[in-house]
């Protein structure tokens, strides 16, 4: 099938703009008209010309999400858009848009709130994450506030389970919140603020995000460099270090340890401590003074709301503000 | 049972997902290594090593690379599955976001023993934080020559394209996968043909996880016999183990295949709250659950599935005795109905009547018929679908009505007053805010 693609897709073979999105045949629906100028035709150029020539239809998802990026969701200006670029139909376009959840039917908010409800969640507090959402935002699942700023959203498990219960805003990461805290980022939102993700960069904008999804690299340093992640990512490693592991790949002497240590005939032992021999070591429930809108999730007090103040934009990575569960990577 | 630090032995390397910090600690080094050691040597390396694919089938890895014809004239393709999205499973994005260039290593090795000179890989859409750092690394090696032409003047040409997808976790399925990525919804195929020789644009392809790819270069930089002093004799290496749910440290965990639950929940500290193990999954929502009686089940393939299970992508979803198992399969079947593709009738279709036959239950208007319903459904769901989704989507379910039946035969029975369950510790009632229209 892809084969007599190919033969097809004459148009856009080369990264140049094609010409069914410039001349006078483009001319007519969403064709370099409205949101779609000669910028997004230059991108999604760009796009196309990522995959092997003569697989053109490849470059469908990217652009989805750029002309996501442009209107906030997939219009029909915008599947006709694509369609065009790549020499196929509409329809072809539409059956695929339809299919996938992160391709909005209807504008998103500023803020797309998702809050993962799939099982890891719930276990430990998701649904009432998502339910306090609701009643604060008066909205449902997949609706948008009336001054359209912030759309709500139930989530299918995010990968993230050993962070539950997880959120993500424009799809970066608040881990371990509780109603509490997923309230008091959706206010610091509300307040046009942008709180600090727990894992990933500083918090992007719906049409930042989409061109990321897109295939366009973050233009931001911090963006890239993120916030590091918090205790769950590296807990075996933890217990390996109590057990006196110094960073080598196991089963093998350390050659790249800090400082060139010395290679060290180091055994982990065949049983570590269990947990009541290190309790110190369990993250305390974090709460810093006078910030009532962080709490470690509800009963389960392993897992620490990391963001710091998520209402505070720039310190939400300050470490002295989670000082049980340090960033265990540089920012 | 100790923790064996491979690929996460760099995890909290400061700023690891640098070239710069990555080579200082070793990175790349398994490229030249190869290079001199010729394609296929690596893929017999890879066989005998034993490493067996860590996205949840387990199939033999040297194997399916040995599958690629050669000289056959196409263009060959290594396609990353990063769609992880299997509840329970969070291994790949820690490891994409921490230690990118673990990752893209991976792949120069495995393209050039399969002889592809396109890589792609296929990010779930959601981990745009993940993506972010790949893409990053990725224009990082491209800029110090790994990646591109005539990489380390080897003569090897290797381009590598970071796909985002777009919230589908079917495409997780490989055939799916294989769709989505030429533009198409991500629907699986009818196999044979396999993808080792129809599988992107129609040409040998091989697919394999993020987890099983980052593998390779350890087994090249430290050899056969190093591998394999991990693990079990069928099953070697070691694992990374997710585990999530009431634990009271839960996170990743790497340790050797075969290392058994209650060791992991050593390492993690126990059931949260000191209280009982109730129910588990060895290896996401898709295996069937397992029972305090498992604790000493070894978790590789075979060992899990002599069980009665299977290891899938070894996440552990821990659940305690406060845990109410209808909520929890009502809430796993709401996943399969949404994600079913819809292209085979008996998962489209059964996946949603088996959600409104368990929310029912819940609801406390049970018929004495439904666990016969249920069971009969599964019968007519498992095998009965193009791809794994629909066999994933009656594991909860089977497997809740085997370990659990007096739970479900009291759903079962009718309850005078509706009255939603209130636990602090079980899955939520399903909220009518929440859920009502649910995607």
């Amino acid at each position: 099938m892809s084969v007599s693609n190919g033969v097809r897709l004459t148009p856009s073979e080369s990264a140049t703009v094609p010409e069914a999105v410039t001349g006078p045949a483009g001319a007519g629906v969403g064709t370099g008209a409205g949101p779609f100028g000669a910028e997004t035709v230059a991108a999604a150029a760009e796009i196309i010309a990522r995959y092997p020539i003569g697989r053109q239809r490849s470059a469908l998802l990217p652009l989805l999400h750029l002309v996501q990026a442009e209107e906030g969701c997939v219009t029909a200006e915008g599947v006709e858009f694509c369609a065009r670029q790549l020499g196929i139909t509409a329809a072809e376009v539409h059956a695929v848009a339809s299919f996938y959840t992160m391709y909005k039917r209807h504008p998103v908010g500023d803020w797309l709130v998702s809050v993962c409800t799939n099982l890891s969640c719930s276990l430990v507090g998701g649904q009432q994450v998502f339910d306090r959402l609701s009643e604060k935002l008066g909205v449902g699942h997949d609706q948008t506030t009336a001054d359209g700023r912030i759309t709500l959203e139930h989530a299918e498990c995010l990968a993230a389970c050993d962070y539950a219960p997880v959120m993500t805003v424009n799809y970066d990461f608040y881990d371990g919140v509780d109603p509490d805290a997923a309230e008091g980022i959706v206010e610091s939102l509300a307040r046009g603020e942008r709180p600090m993700p727990t894992r990933g960069g500083p918090l992007c904008t719906f049409a930042e995000v989409s061109r990321q999804l897109a295939g366009f690299e973050d233009p931001r340093p911090e963006g890239v460099a993120g916030t590091g992640f918090l205790e769950p990512s590296v807990a075996g490693l933890t217990v390996a270090e109590q057990a006196g592991w110094r960073g080598e790949i196991a089963g093998t002497e350390p050659v790249d340890g800090p400082a060139g240590a010395a290679p060290v005939e180091q055994v982990l032992p065949d049983e570590v401590p269990a947990d009541g021999a290190r309790s110190g070591a369990a993250p305390a429930v974090t709460r810093p003074a006078g910030g009532p809108t962080v709490t470690s999730a509800a009963g389960d007090p392993t897992v620490t709301s990391a963001a710091g103040d998520p209402t505070v934009t720039s310190a939400a990575g300050d470490p002295t503000s989670a000082p049980a569960a340090p960033k265990t990577e540089g920012a | 049972m100790p923790v064996t630090p491979v690929l996460t032995a760099h995890w909290k390397v400061p700023g690891i997902w640098s070239l710069e910090t990555y080579e200082r600690h070793g990175g790349y080094r398994s490229v030249r290594a190869a290079f001199d050691l010729g394609p296929d040597e690596i893929i017999k390396m890879v066989k005998d090593s034993g490493l067996r694919g860590r996205g949840g089938a387990g199939f033999p890895t040297g194997m399916k690379w040995s599958f690629i014809p050669q000289g056959d004239g196409k263009p060959h393709y290594l396609v990353v599955n990063a769609d992880e999205g299997e509840p329970g499973t969070c291994k790949d994005a820690p490891l994409m976001m921490t230690d990118p260039h673990s990752l893209i290593e991976g792949i120069i090795v495995a393209s050039f023993a399969v002889r592809a000179s396109r890589a792609f890989v296929y990010v779930r859409g959601e981990l745009v934080h993940a993506a972010r750092r790949l893409r990053n690394a990725t224009a990082e090696a491209y800029r110090a020559g790994y990646l591109g032409q005539n990489i380390l003047g080897s003569g090897f040409d290797l381009d590598l394209v970071i796909h985002s997808g777009a919230g589908a976790y079917i495409c997780g399925e490989e055939t799916a996968l294989l769709d989505s990525l030429e533009g198409r919804r991500g629907q699986p195929r009818l196999r044979p043909p396999f993808p080792a020789t129809h599988g992107l644009y129609n040409s040998p392809t091989v697919i394999n996880n993020v987890e099983t790819i980052t593998s390779v270069p350890f087994i090249v930089n430290h050899g056969v016999e190093w591998f394999r002093s991990m693990g079990t004799e069928k099953s070697p290496g070691p694992k990374i183990y997710s585990l999530s749910g009431h634990v009271t440290r839960p996170g990743q965990y790497e340790a050797p295949m075969g290392t058994t639950l209650r060791e992991l929940l050593e390492l993690a500290g126990g059931v949260r709250g000191g209280r009982q193990l109730k129910a588990w999954t060895p290896g996401g929502s898709s295996t069937p659950m397992l029972t305090a009686e498992h604790l000493d089940v070894p978790l590789d393939f075979d060992g899990v599935m002599a069980a009665g299970s299977l290891l899938g992508t070894a996440a552990l979803m821990i659940m305690d005795d406060t845990t109410e198992m209808v909520p929890v399969v009502r809430r796993l079947t709401q996943f399969y109905a949404h994600e079913s593709c819809g292209k085979c009738t008996p998962c489209r279709e059964g996946t949603t009547w088996m959600v409104q036959i368990l929310s029912r239950m819940e609801r406390g208007q049970g018929n004495p018929r439904d666990v016969d319903t249920l069971t009969d459904a599964c019968g007519n769901i498992f095998g009965r679908a193009f791809c794994a989704l629909a066999d994933g989507a009656v594991s909860p379910i089977q497997s809740g009505i085997k370990h659990f039946p007096e739970e479900f035969a009291a759903a079962a029975t009718p309850r005078e007053q509706a009255a939603p369950a209130e636990s602090g510790n079980g899955v939520a009632p399903a909220s009518k805010n929440a859920l009502a229209g649910a995607h």
